[in-house]
């Protein structure tokens, strides 16, 4: 076959160079710009080299704010990825049943993150919330302004609440796309339940998997808005997350220098997770024992 | 080990069938012995998927039953019937290696550790997977990971009967060859009954002993390769089984004499006593091409025909006549002279089949 050399098609790749620039890369230059600066107005500017991200490695509320922001994402992702999976292995597989699951289901995630807040935000509330109130009137002394174990446990059942269905779905359009002889095979090797689940349903999921748990992971670790609204990060800081941190020193205080780090070293923790992530599951599937 | 019988066996995948047509299986009497290897043949759509998953278990039968050694397994489900199935895709553990694929029948049912070594190793030695057993499923290729279903079948030595949907549909036409052999000498070896689905002639008659052909859900003929070829009991067992298939002529009997279209045919005393008495109009006379007598000069009895065109097939040819509007194939071998123009034919007596209503009916030969 003759296969024509043109390397003048390379410029067809220039608007496309361009949009990127222009959505990526000039913000994220900015961004840059910003954290080896201090700048004090339009014309009075000091090079400052590293040492914005020195003090921000250093500082003991975004040191805890990280520390808080695994914490949490780590908790709603051991929650949600087996409960996500244990759905989708109840839902209806056909049938009237099958599409009333699929909407219920999906509902929570058609709901904005503003309004999941302010939903919980008064579902919890002491007076008028049907949770609040119902806890209190079973006894206990349920109070998200006072007491952080109770906001964190909103929180996460809140986050919960959104997103279990993300993993359910993925998981359910994983199960169905398992043609019926594997489990015709499995029911003639005389597999138990567990071993068809183990060994059938699950190596099926893992592709969905891994794209749900990074998704839950990136999103879950740059949550702002609905903890926002429920407790405003309080009380005190135990519910304070990342984003809350750090748009508090940017547009509350004005610290340009110090934010532009601080989103920089924010960017590459999510980077690097989600890489050594990918990297690990990967290799997993790899054959590790090429012959004998 | 088992003998498995089918009693009055019928099974419809709607919920109100009507016609007959609307069965999968139309009520079936039939007997699989223990040790047999036989092969269920017929086309696309016949029903002998439908039959295998009832005898599997993993279908319900809509009526009748089926009885292992006398024993009646229509409540029984899969696991509980000690029945081996090798499907028409290769279904395999992706994670798991080799071995463990293999091992996985035994561990289910807690089989101690030496012995399902012992049963893999062997298992993996005649189907020639020793030197992959490491490896993960997952890698192996498409023929090697069909080699691993039809092991998780062998490796149990306690199976009532082992069944293959098709299983060679993936393979290499090359290793089909080597496959199919394998598998008889499995049988050979183990002496496990064994049901084979094909819609290959060939397919089945290298691997079994009996083959029961199946048409519109129903088994219209059980038999050895040689009686399917030589006696078919049906016209469509003709028509499916022998590259080219019968020929059939649709004929009446009339002023004494046997008519095929225009055409009066020789034919014995016995086979026109026998159309005469029969009660339906639908009568044929089938003769397979390889048996038809054909001449280039005219011969006593002979029937003229035209001859339409050769097609030489290298060791043979097939020539296409037509003898009183009907369409005919004959089997010419490469020592005899092809005709061209016209040909005298003549059917042997012993070889031409009357079929009425499709079924064969025996004619007294004199």
């Amino acid at each position: 076959m003759n296969k024509v050399y043109n390397n003048r098609a390379w410029w067809l790749i220039l608007p496309m160079l361009l949009l990127v620039a222009f959505s990526a890369v000039i913000p994220l230059m900015t961004v840059v710009n910003y954290s080896v600066q201090d700048v004090f107005d339009a014309n009075t500017r000091f090079f400052t080299g590293t040492e914005w991200f020195k003090e921000m490695l250093n500082d003991p509320a975004l040191q805890a704010a990280v520390l808080r922001q695994f914490a949490f994402s780590l908790t709603i992702l051991a929650i949600e990825v087996p409960l996500g999976i244990g759905i989708a292995l109840i839902m209806p597989k056909k049938g009237w049943q099958a599409s009333v699951a699929l909407i219920l289901v999906t509902m929570p995630l058609l709901i904005p993150w503003n309004v999941v807040g302010s939903i919980w935000q008064i579902f919890t509330r002491g007076d008028i919330g049907l949770m609040g109130w119902s806890l209190r009137e079973l006894g206990y002394g349920y109070n998200i302004t006072s007491n952080p174990v109770d906001a964190w446990a909103t929180i996460i059942l809140m986050d919960v609440w959104h997103w279990t269905s993300l993993i359910a779905l993925l998981c359910y359009s994983g199960l169905r796309s398992i043609p019926d002889a594997y489990y015709q095979a499995a029911r003639i090797d005389r597999a138990s339940k567990w071993a068809v689940f183990r060994y059938i349903q699950l190596p099926k999921l893992t592709n969905v998997l891994v794209i749900g748990v990074l998704l839950r992971f990136m999103h879950s670790f740059m949550i702002y808005a609905e903890p926002f609204v429920l407790t405003g990060g309080g009380p005190g800081s135990s519910t304070t997350f990342l984003s809350q941190s750090l748009t508090t020193m940017a547009i509350g205080q004005q610290d340009l220098g110090p934010s532009a780090a601080f989103s920089l070293i924010y960017f590459l923790i999510i980077l690097l997770v989600t890489w050594v992530f990918y990297t690990a599951i990967m290799n997993m599937q790899k054959d590790n024992n090429k012959g004998a | 080990m088992a003998e498995i019988t089918l009693k009055s066996l019928a099974h419809t995948y709607l919920e109100n069938p009507k016609s007959p047509q609307d069965y999968a299986i139309r009520e079936l009497n039939h007997v699989w012995q223990q040790g047999g290897a036989y092969a269920l043949l017929g086309p696309s759509g016949c029903g002998k998927s439908t039959l295998l998953n009832i005898i599997s278990g993993l279908l319900e039968p809509s009526s009748g039953e089926v009885l292992f050694d006398g024993e009646v397994v229509n409540d029984l489900p899969p696991e509980a019937r000690n029945i081996a199935q090798v499907f028409q895709f290769p279904v395999i553990y992706d994670t798991m290696t080799v071995y463990d694929n293999l091992a996985f029948p035994l561990r289910n049912v807690k089989t101690p550790e030496a012995r399902v070594h012992e049963r893999v190793m062997e298992v993996a030695d005649v189907l020639e997977l020793t030197s992959q057993l490491k490896r993960k499923a997952k890698n192996l290729t498409a023929d090697e990971k069909q080699k691993v279903s039809m092991g998780r079948g062998l490796v149990r030595d306690d199976v009532s009967a082992i069944l293959f949907d098709e299983p060679l549909t993936v393979i290499d036409p090359q290793l089909k060859w080597t496959l199919r052999r394998k598998l008889k000498d499995i049988h050979q070896r183990f002496q496990i009954t064994m049901v084979y689905v094909t819609h290959d002639q060939l397919e089945a008659s290298t691997f079994a002993d009996k083959i029961a052909v199946m048409y519109e859900g129903q088994v219209v003929q059980f038999g050895t390769p040689r009686e399917l070829f030589e006696t078919p009991n049906h016209t469509f067992v003709g028509y499916f089984i022998g590259s080219p298939g019968m020929n059939f002529l649709d004929v009446s009997a009339r002023d004494g004499a046997v008519w095929a279209g225009d055409t009066a045919l020789t034919v014995e005393q016995g086979v026109r006593d026998a159309i005469e008495k029969a009660s339906s109009s639908n009568i044929k006379l089938g003769i397979r091409p390889e048996f038809i007598e054909v001449h280039t000069e005219p011969v006593e009895g002979g029937m003229s025909a035209q001859v339409d065109h050769a097609q030489d097939l290298g060791t043979y040819s097939i020539v296409y006549l037509t003898l009183g509007g009907i369409s005919l194939k004959a089997r010419i071998e490469e020592d005899q002279t092809t005709p061209t123009g016209t040909a005298w034919l003549r059917f042997p007596d012993e070889r031409l089949g009357l079929y009425v209503d499709e079924y064969r009916v025996e004619v007294d030969h004199e």
